[in-house]
């Protein structure tokens, strides 16, 4: 018999209004309203969130892991972009 | 590309690709991280032997959560009380759901679900051991719940810290759920504990049957397990089979005596010196007649996983139909 397995999903859940919806796991569903009722039932049995995003895991494009100094690493000699930089006079330094 | 990189001649940049799979540069860099203990992620380079052991550990606890839903299923039908019936049908969805979790986790090292499956189906894979033991009767329940979960709990605490962000993340879910399981457990025994002398004698039966294998779901001795070295040092395992055993027992004894029943070894007493409680020896020759295939359920645990794996065949498909006529019928609308 030939197998087909269901596409993976990922599943990202907000936990309150207000906040960001985060990464929690994936689920295998054949579309998206089966991964939203799975990811329900997977990741929602104690209300953890208010609201789901499922996305097609072969939709997702990420950076390459082997990328991250070229990437990344151009930040880490720029700290006058945090405000720690700049050292102000006491009596105003708490700006 | 702006900054640094401008520096460098181009001919000078590191090669960071790696040549063949086991490289010697992304070894160091591995083992690096490692003992700073950072956390090794699904798309980051990992040495073949790591991923293959997470793969097979992952999968594993991934079966025992699954077929750790047919011991305990069996009395879902049979529960004393709606009220019960509630809670154990809640419990025995959490570890379906556990199951998902871990093999989604597995999943992320390159190995797909079918093969998963397929490996517990034809025996290939392992799973706990500990589900290969009847539930008798309804103490049973209460007794997985207290003893079993709690040694699962015991195992599974540190492996939320462990090397491989997403079984560590997966773990996080899974304890802050299993600690539902074990209270839920203890409270149904004590229930039947303050019934009839009958009930207690239940109780007392099933602590009887479970407590040694609970004490095997740590696995081999230390000395006897020849691979916990290699994954203490890949940050996978954090403490070793015998402590956590022993940490098991310790916090076990005050909790048989609170429920009043007893733990069955007569060698079991507080040692000062230590500052552990003794027990006696393990009868190893059962734990690996169990793992071996030879247990009490072992053919029916994995019958059961069969016949629900080849009954939902048709559903599996029949949705994989579905999706392509729906997906078919909206192209043609566009």
């Amino acid at each position: 018999m030939e197998r087909k397995e269901w596409p993976l999903w990922e599943i990202f859940v907000r936990s309150k209004n207000g906040l960001d919806h985060k990464h929690c796991g994936s689920v295998h569903a054949t579309d998206a309203r089966m991964a939203l009722q799975v990811a329900r039932d997977v990741y929602t049995r104690r209300q953890e969130g208010v609201s789901i995003w499922a996305v097609k895991a072969s939709d997702i494009v990420a950076s390459d892991p082997d990328a991250k100094p070229e990437l990344f690493d151009p930040a880490e000699d720029k700290i006058y972009r945090h405000p720690t930089f700049y050292k102000l006079p006491d009596e105003v330094d708490h700006m | 590309m702006y900054t640094q990189a401008l520096d460098i001649p181009p001919g000078e940049q590191p090669k960071r690709k790696p040549d063949a799979v086991e490289n010697a540069a992304y070894q160091a860099e591995f083992d690096a991280r490692i003992d700073a203990g950072a956390t090794i992620e699904a798309k980051d380079w990992m040495p073949e032997a790591y991923r293959k052991t997470l793969v097979r550990q992952i999968s594993q606890h991934a079966h025992s959560e699954i077929v750790g839903m047919l011991p305990e299923g069996n009395w879902i039908s049979r529960a004393p009380s709606l009220k019960r019936k509630a809670i154990l049908l809640a419990k025995v969805q959490d570890e379906g759901g556990h199951g998902l979790y871990l093999y989604a986790a597995a999943e992320t090292l390159g190995v797909s679900r079918d093969e998963l499956t397929e490996a517990l189906l034809s025996g290939k894979a392992k799973y706990s051991s500990i589900f290969n033991y009847p539930t008798l009767n309804w103490a049973d329940v209460g007794v997985i719940g207290w003893l079993v979960d709690g040694a699962a709990i015991m195992n599974q605490i540190p492996l939320c810290k462990c090397s491989y962000g997403p079984y560590a993340r997966a773990m996080v879910r899974v304890c802050k759920e299993e600690s539902f399981h074990q209270r839920q457990g203890y409270d149904a025994l004590l229930a039947m504990m303050s019934g009839t002398d009958a009930q207690r004698e239940l109780v007392q039966d099933a602590v009887n049957r479970w407590w040694w294998p609970s004490l095997m779901m740590f696995g081999p001795h230390d000395a006897d397990s020849p691979n916990s070295g290699q994954s203490m040092r890949w940050g996978i395992k954090r403490i070793s089979n015998d402590d956590l055993r022993q940490k098991f027992v310790d916090a076990t004894v005050k909790q048989a005596e609170v429920l009043g029943v007893t733990l069955p070894d007569d060698e079991l007493k507080w040692n000062e010196a230590r500052g552990h409680y003794d027990f006696a020896a393990i009868d190893w020759d059962e734990f690996w007649n169990v793992v071996n295939g030879h247990g009490q359920c072992n053919v029916d645990r994995l019958a059961a996983r069969v016949k629900a794996w080849d009954d939902g065949a048709w559903v599996r498909e029949a949705a994989v139909a579905h999706a392509e006529k729906q997906a078919a019928r909206e192209k043609a609308a566009a």
